[in-house]
C-alpha cells in the first residue's frame, strides 16, 4: 500500500461503520446523554425546570421504598411472564422446527401476523374478552354457570396474561431458531445408541436448544420489564410497573427530571441483566434469531 | 445360531413415498462378519435401504430380519446397531468420552466397565488421549474416528456406515478407508456401507450391491462386479468402459466373431448364459484398461487388432488415458506408461483379447 494513501488501514473499518455508528450516536447515545443531564435538574414549584446539578431526584429514586417495591414487582411480573412463555412456547417452536420446509414458512408467517396489529389494540382486545360485558362473561351468564358477571380484569394475573400474549412470538421464534439449527442426525444417532425418543430429547435436543431458550427469556424479560401499556390497560391501580412511573412522572406530573432519573434507573438495571447474559451466553445467540 | 444364518436379511422390501417408489422389492443378505457395500448414484435407494435397516424409515412392504428375527416393528433403540453418519453427528455439547459412553449408559453397563470399554474403543481408533475434548476441538478425521468408536463400543450386531468418508479430503479418505476396513475385520462386525464412490466400494467390500433407481442391478464380489458387469448400468458406473453394438457372424475355435458397425470384426469369448446364435445382436463392454495400444499388430489368434489414431492424450502419471479414433468410433484406452506415453496423432494398433470382452443382451 502506498504511504501517501489517505486511508490508513486502521481507519477503513471505522469509515465503513460510520453510517451505522452515526445513527446509533444520533438516535441513542445523544438522547440518553440529554436524559442524563435532565435527571440532575429540578422541577420548580411553578412547573418550569431548574437547571443545575442536583442529586435530589437520584436520592429519591434510590432511597424511596415505593420505587423499590414497584421495581421488584416489575421484575417479578416480567420473570413470571418469561417463564410462562418458555412453558407455552417450547412445544409450538418444536412443532414448527419439525414440520416440512413448505409448512415452516406458513407457520412462521402466522407467528408474525399479530405484529401487524397495533400492540395497544391487541392488549385492549382482552377487555372485549374478559371484561364485565366481555365474551367470556356473556357466555358464562348464558350457560347459567354464573348469575353475576365476574370481575376478571385489572389485576396482576391479567397483566401477565397480556404480557405473555405480547411476548410469546418472540420466545417461539428464539427457541425455533435454536431447534432448527440442531442436526436431525444427532437425535437419530442417540436413538441408534439405545435412547428412547424422550431420552434423546432430554439428552440432545433440550440441552442444544438452551441457548435459544436463554435468548428468548432475556428478550421477553427485558421487553416485559420495560412495558407500560399492558399494566395501564389490563392492570389495577396496584399493578403499576416501573415504566408506568416514568409515564406518570413525565406525562401526568410534567416532572421531566424525576422521569429521567427513573428511566435511567430502569435502563441500568435491564442493561445489567443483558450484560450478565452476554457474560454467560454471548450476545451472538441473540443476534441469530434476528437473521 | 449357525454361522450361515445372515446377520441382516431383507426380503421383498419396498419403500414408497406417496407415488414415488424409492426402493423396488429388493432382497439382500449380509453374512456374519461381512463387509457389504451398497453402491450407486444419488437417489438410487441405497441410503433409504440403510435407513430401513436402521429403523429410521419403515418399509412399505417386506420383511427386515436381524439375526433371524423380524425387526420391522422393533424401534431403533432396541435394534442394537452402530451407525456412523456422513457428517459424524457427534453430540457437540458432550465430551469425546461422553459421546463414546452414550450407548453404554443405556445398556446398563457399570461405570468402571464403561470407562474401560470407552478407553479400549479410543485405543482402537488410535485416539487414546482425546477423551476430555469436545468434538469441535477435533479435526474432521478425528471426529470420524470418534464417531466410529461410539458406534462400535456397544458391540452392535450390525455396523451401518452412511457415506462416512465423503466429508474427508482425498488423502485422509484413503487412510481412513484402510483403517476402517482393518477395524471392521478385527472386530468381525457385519457391516453395511453406503457409498457412491466406486473405488471405496472396490477397495473395502466383501460384497458389492450395485443399485440403480431403487433396484439391485448386480451383486457379487468386487472382482465379479468389476470384471463381469451384468448390465450396461454397472458397466458404465464402475470403471471406464467402451460400449459397442455387435452382431454375431459365427464361431471359430470356440470364439464368437462379431461385426461391430463402423469398427470391424471383433473376437469375443462366448458367454454361456446368453443366446448368441448367428445374427443375434449383442452389446459389447470393453474396459478402457483392457484395450492395449501397440505400434504394430500382434499375430496372437485370440486378439483382435484394430487400426486407430490417437486423438487426445490425458497424462496421469503412472498411466495415460487416450481417446483413439477407430473407424467411426472413439475408444477410451487407459494404458500404463512405458517410458513415455504414445504421442497425439500417432497411428497405432488397438488390441483386445477375446476373454476381456463382456457380452450383454441389448437393453
Amino acid at each position: 500500500m502506498a504511504a501517501s494513501d489517505a486511508e490508513a488501514p486502521g481507519m477503513r473499518p471505522w469509515i465503513l461503520m460510520s453510517p451505522a455508528l452515526g445513527a446509533v450516536v444520533l438516535l441513542l447515545a445523544i438522547p440518553i446523554c440529554f436524559i442524563l443531564v435532565y435527571s440532575f435538574w429540578l422541577r420548580s414549584a411553578v412547573g418550569s425546570e431548574q437547571v443545575g446539578f442536583h442529586l435530589d431526584n437520584w436520592v429519591e429514586v434510590l432511597t424511596d421504598r415505593f420505587y423499590r417495591d414497584i421495581l421488584l414487582q416489575t421484575l417479578r411480573i416480567a420473570a413470571i411472564s418469561a417463564l410462562l412463555c418458555i412453558l407455552l412456547g417450547y412445544v409450538p417452536a418444536y412443532f414448527i422446527a419439525r414440520s416440512t420446509t413448505r409448512h415452516k414458512t406458513v407457520l412462521i408467517l402466522l407467528l408474525m401476523l399479530p405484529f401487524w396489529i397495533s400492540y395497544i389494540i391487541r392488549t385492549m382486545s382482552w377487555i372485549n374478552i374478559l371484561g364485565v360485558s366481555g365474551a367470556l362473561n356473556v357466555f358464562l351468564l348464558w350457560t347459567g354457570a354464573i348469575s353475576e358477571p365476574l370481575q376478571i380484569l385489572y389485576n396482576e394475573g391479567t397483566v401477565i396474561l397480556g404480557l405473555v400474549h405480547f411476548l410469546l412470538p418472540f420466545m417461539i421464534l428464539n427457541i425455533y431458531v435454536s431447534l432448527d439449527g440442531i442436526d436431525p442426525n444427532l437425535v437419530d444417532a442417540a436413538r441408534s445408541l439405545g435412547a428412547t425418543g424422550w431420552q434423546a430429547f432430554l439428552q440432545i435436543t433440550l440441552p442444544l436448544s438452551l441457548p435459544g431458550l436463554a435468548a428468548g427469556s432475556l428478550l421477553c424479560f427485558v421487553l416485559g420489564a420495560g412495558t407500560y401499556i399492558t399494566p395501564m390497560v389490563l392492570g389495577g391501580p396496584r399493578d403499576a410497573m416501573f415504566a408506568n412511573l416514568v409515564f406518570e412522572a413525565i406525562i401526568t406530573q410534567l416532572d421531566w427530571p424525576l422521569g429521567s432519573a427513573l428511566s435511567l434507573a430502569l435502563l441500568v438495571i435491564l442493561g445489567s441483566v443483558v450484560m450478565l447474559y452476554t457474560r454467560f451466553a454471548g450476545i451472538g445467540q441473540l443476534a441469530k434469531s434476528f437473521r | 445360531m449357525s454361522d450361515r444364518q445372515p446377520v441382516v436379511e431383507l426380503r421383498e422390501v419396498v419403500k414408497r413415498y406417496g407415488n414415488f417408489t424409492a426402493v423396488q422389492p429388493i432382497d439382500l443378505s449380509v453374512e456374519a462378519g461381512a463387509f457389504v457395500t451398497l453402491l450407486g448414484p444419488s437417489g438410487c435407494g441405497k441410503t433409504t435401504t440403510l435407513r430401513m435397516v436402521a429403523g429410521l424409515a419403515a418399509p412399505t412392504a417386506g420383511d427386515i430380519l436381524i439375526k433371524g428375527a423380524r425387526v420391522n416393528d422393533v424401534p431403533i433403540h432396541k435394534r442394537n446397531l452402530g451407525i456412523v453418519f456422513q457428517n459424524y453427528a457427534l453430540f457437540p455439547h458432550k465430551s469425546v468420552f461422553d459421546n463414546v459412553a452414550f450407548g453404554l449408559k443405556y445398556r446398563k453397563v457399570a461405570n468402571p466397565e464403561i470407562a474401560k470399554r470407552v478407553q479400549r474403543a479410543l485405543d482402537l481408533v488410535q485416539l487414546p488421549q482425546m477423551a476430555e475434548r469436545l468434538p469441535n476441538q477435533l479435526s474432521g478425521g478425528q471426529q470420524q474416528r470418534i464417531a466410529l468408536a461410539r458406534a462400535i463400543v456397544v458391540e452392535p450386531d450390525v455396523l451401518l456406515l452412511d457415506e462416512p468418508l465423503s466429508a474427508l479430503d482425498a488423502n485422509l479418505r484413503e487412510e481412513m478407508r484402510v483403517e476402517l476396513k482393518k477395524i471392521q475385520h478385527q472386530l468381525g462386525i457385519a457391516t453395511i456401507f453406503v457409498t457412491h464412490d466406486q473405488s471405496e466400494a472396490l477397495a473395502m467390500s466383501d460384497k458389492i450391491i450395485v443399485m440403480n433407481q431403487g433396484r439391485i442391478e448386480q451383486q457379487g464380489s468386487p472382482e465379479e462386479v468389476y470384471t463381469r458387469p451384468r448390465s450396461e448400468f454397472v458397466a458404465r458406473f464402475l470403471g471406464n468402459s467402451n460400449l459397442l453394438d455387435g452382431r454375431v457372424l459365427g464361431r471359430a475355435d470356440g470364439l464368437l466373431r462379431l461385426a461391430v458397425g463402423g469398427l470391424g470384426d471383433i473376437l469375443a469369448e462366448p458367454d454361456g448364459v446368453l443366446e448368441a446364435g448367428d445374427g443375434a445382436s449383442l452389446r459389447l463392454v470393453v474396459r478402457a484398461e483392457k484395450l492395449r495400444l501397440a505400434a504394430s499388430p500382434t499375430p496372437e489368434a485370440d486378439v483382435t487388432n484394430l487400426a486407430g489414431r490417437i486423438e487426445t492424450v490425458d497424462y496421469q502419471g503412472q498411466s495415460a488415458r487416450y481417446f483413439v479414433t477407430v473407424g467411426a468410433h472413439s475408444l477410451q484406452v487407459i494404458n500404463p506408461i512405458d517410458q513415455r506415453p504414445h504421442a497425439e496423432g500417432a497411428e497405432v494398433s488397438v488390441q483386445v483379447r477375446a476373454r476381456d470382452i463382456v457380452l450383454l443382451q441389448p437393453e
